[in-house]
């Protein structure tokens, strides 16, 4: 029995020291928030990062999402005549459920991971610690933009994502599957409020948040050379996705 | 002035440092050496505050900084500054660049004087139009060198070498030497210099101390080293030269 505790407890202890460590961190980056310097011109850069590394990519996943939505949709709603809430039906699901994930999700593969390489390499490299003899603390420099230009940024590809996603939808539903495109409008505009947009812009800001700080975290944790930033690249990226799925549904469940 | 008390420091549960004590002389060279693994690195990142000791003190003129918050101990390092073992560039940002970011974050200084700065570091350096290269298209010994400049930009008290010339050939080795003997001769700093070369220790240094198990077993001048009697000095020498 003890020793059944004692291999069951041993990740029990690992995951809620790690969840510690990545809230000491997160705390950490909000004190050095309001502390000069401000760090503008780093933020700008990352957050051009942020975005232009994965505008495309977020705009394709948008697209086919609301394309696939509008013909899922279609089908089934055609057994009852309901053909005339595609639109709505794709709307409602880009801006408070979709948009908001896929955006979030196709950052992290893109971004996230590319934060915990980058910062794992310098990490590695002893750059963290030349950071740190030439008196900039790393936290303030390197983490500290990193978050911020994620919770910014993160909300505008998801109004992009969900703006494309619809217009998507609209294509498959009004050109490929003739429903009428004025009745396709007016149900979007009838049913999404702008609430539900801004409910899921709140979800793709902490998304930022969650994808940026594990990025964030797992870089500078790294340890073992290559071979440990490859490991911390995945485990950022699997660590990430599995914690916007589960806030998702806490979000949700909050805000709806 | 660096005083080192009675410092331990262990990872996990092996014992790197063992109570440990070294002083050293301001304005002079002091080389610590010893062999691979030894703890070399692990002493020189105590005397900056990277690590920790698990019990001791190091005392920087007059300031002990084993137990400072952040915003004191980044006010002690600007005295200082620092060549990694692998140099440390910074990998996004260009030679240039590099020499530059701590002007940048420490100095109010114009573009144009940060450039002038950062131009006579890379000479003293020998490095000559590099200034737009980034780190990855330089070569090892160039990869020291631009470390070796950007260490030096604030125009430290204190600066720390680890193992400048590891891994270097042998002509390399001898002109990094020679830089590190010239621009200690111009600057009057104190540099602290790694290494497990025991040839190269004799030629820059003003002073030796060897470590040995955690400890610092000898201290003395090149020659004081070279003609001990001590049997395990003389032992020690064989070893590193083997
Ligand atoms: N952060 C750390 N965590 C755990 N162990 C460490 C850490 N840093 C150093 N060590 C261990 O301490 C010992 C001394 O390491 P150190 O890097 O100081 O050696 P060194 O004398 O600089 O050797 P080299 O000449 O190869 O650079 C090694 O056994 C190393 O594994
Ligand atoms: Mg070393």
């Amino acid at each position: 029995m003890i020793r059944f505790l004692e291999f069951a407890g041993r990740p029990l202890v690992f995951f809620v020291e790690e969840c510690g460590r990545i809230m000491l961190l997160l705390l950490s980056t909000i004190s050095w928030m309001f502390r000069p310097p401000f760090r503008i011109r780093v933020i700008f850069k990352q957050m051009e990062f942020v975005g232009v590394n994965s505008v495309i990519v977020v705009m394709i996943t948008g697209a086919f999402t609301g394309m696939v939505l509008a013909l899922q949709t279609y089908h089934g709603f055609r057994m009852f005549g309901g053909e005339s809430l595609v639109g709505s039906t794709v709307a409602l699901s880009m801006t408070r459920e979709l948009g908001p994930v896929f955006t979030a999700l196709m950052v992290t593969g893109r971004v996230g991971s590319a934060m915990a390489a980058e910062l794992g390499t310098m990490k590695v490299t002893e750059q963290i610690d030349a950071l740190n003899t030439m008196s900039v603390n790393p936290i303030q420099y390197l983490v500290m933009p990193r978050i911020i230009a994620a919770i910014l940024m993160l909300p505008v590809l998801t109004i992009i994502s969900d703006f494309v996603g619809i217009v998507g939808g609209y294509f498959v539903g009004v050109n490929l599957l003739k429903i009428n495109s004025g009745i396709f409008i007016a149900k979007i505009i009838d049913i999404v409020d702008l609430e539900d947009i801004f409910n899921g812009l709140i979800k793709a800001a902490f998304f930022g948040l969650i994808l940026s700080l594990i990025g964030c975290y797992k870089g500078i944790s790294t340890i073992g050379g290559a071979e440990g930033v490859g490991r911390a690249t995945t485990q950022s990226v699997v660590l990430s996705s599995v914690l916007i799925f589960i806030s998702d549904y806490f979000l949700t469940a909050v805000m709806f | 002035m660096i005083e080192i008390i009675k410092i331990s420091k262990s990872f996990n549960s092996q014992k790197v440092l063992d109570d440990l004590d070294l002083n050293i002389d301001p304005g002079k060279i002091t080389v610590i050496i010893g062999q691979s693994g030894g703890g070399k690195s692990v002493l020189l990142k105590h005397i900056i505050g990277l690590i920790r000791p698990d019990s001791g003190q190091i005392i920087i003129d007059g300031i002990d900084i084993t137990n400072l918050n952040d915003k004191k101990l980044n006010e002690v390092r600007k005295k200082f500054g620092m060549l990694f073992q692998d140099a440390a560039l910074f990998d996004s940002m260009t030679v240039g660049e590099n020499v530059a970011f701590p002007l940048n974050e420490h100095k109010r200084l114009s573009r144009k004087e940060i450039n002038k700065i950062v131009d006579d570091k890379l000479n003293l350096v020998g490095l000559e139009n590099v200034t737009h290269k980034m780190p990855s298209e330089l070569s090892g010994g160039m990869r020291k060198r631009a470390g070796l400049a950007r260490a030096i930009a604030l125009d430290p008290k204190i600066v720390l070498f680890d193992e400048p010339t590891t891994g270097l050939d042998p002509i390399m080795r001898e002109s990094i030497d020679k830089l590190i003997v010239a621009t200690q001769e111009r600057t009057k700093a104190t540099f602290v210099v790694i290494s497990h070369d025991i040839e190269s220790t004799f030629t820059i240094a003003h002073k030796v101390a060897m470590l040995y198990q955690g400890k610092i077993v000898a201290v003395g001048t090149p020659d004081e080293i070279r003609s001990s009697n001590n049997s395990f000095v003389r032992r020690f020498i064989k070893d590193l030269r083997d």
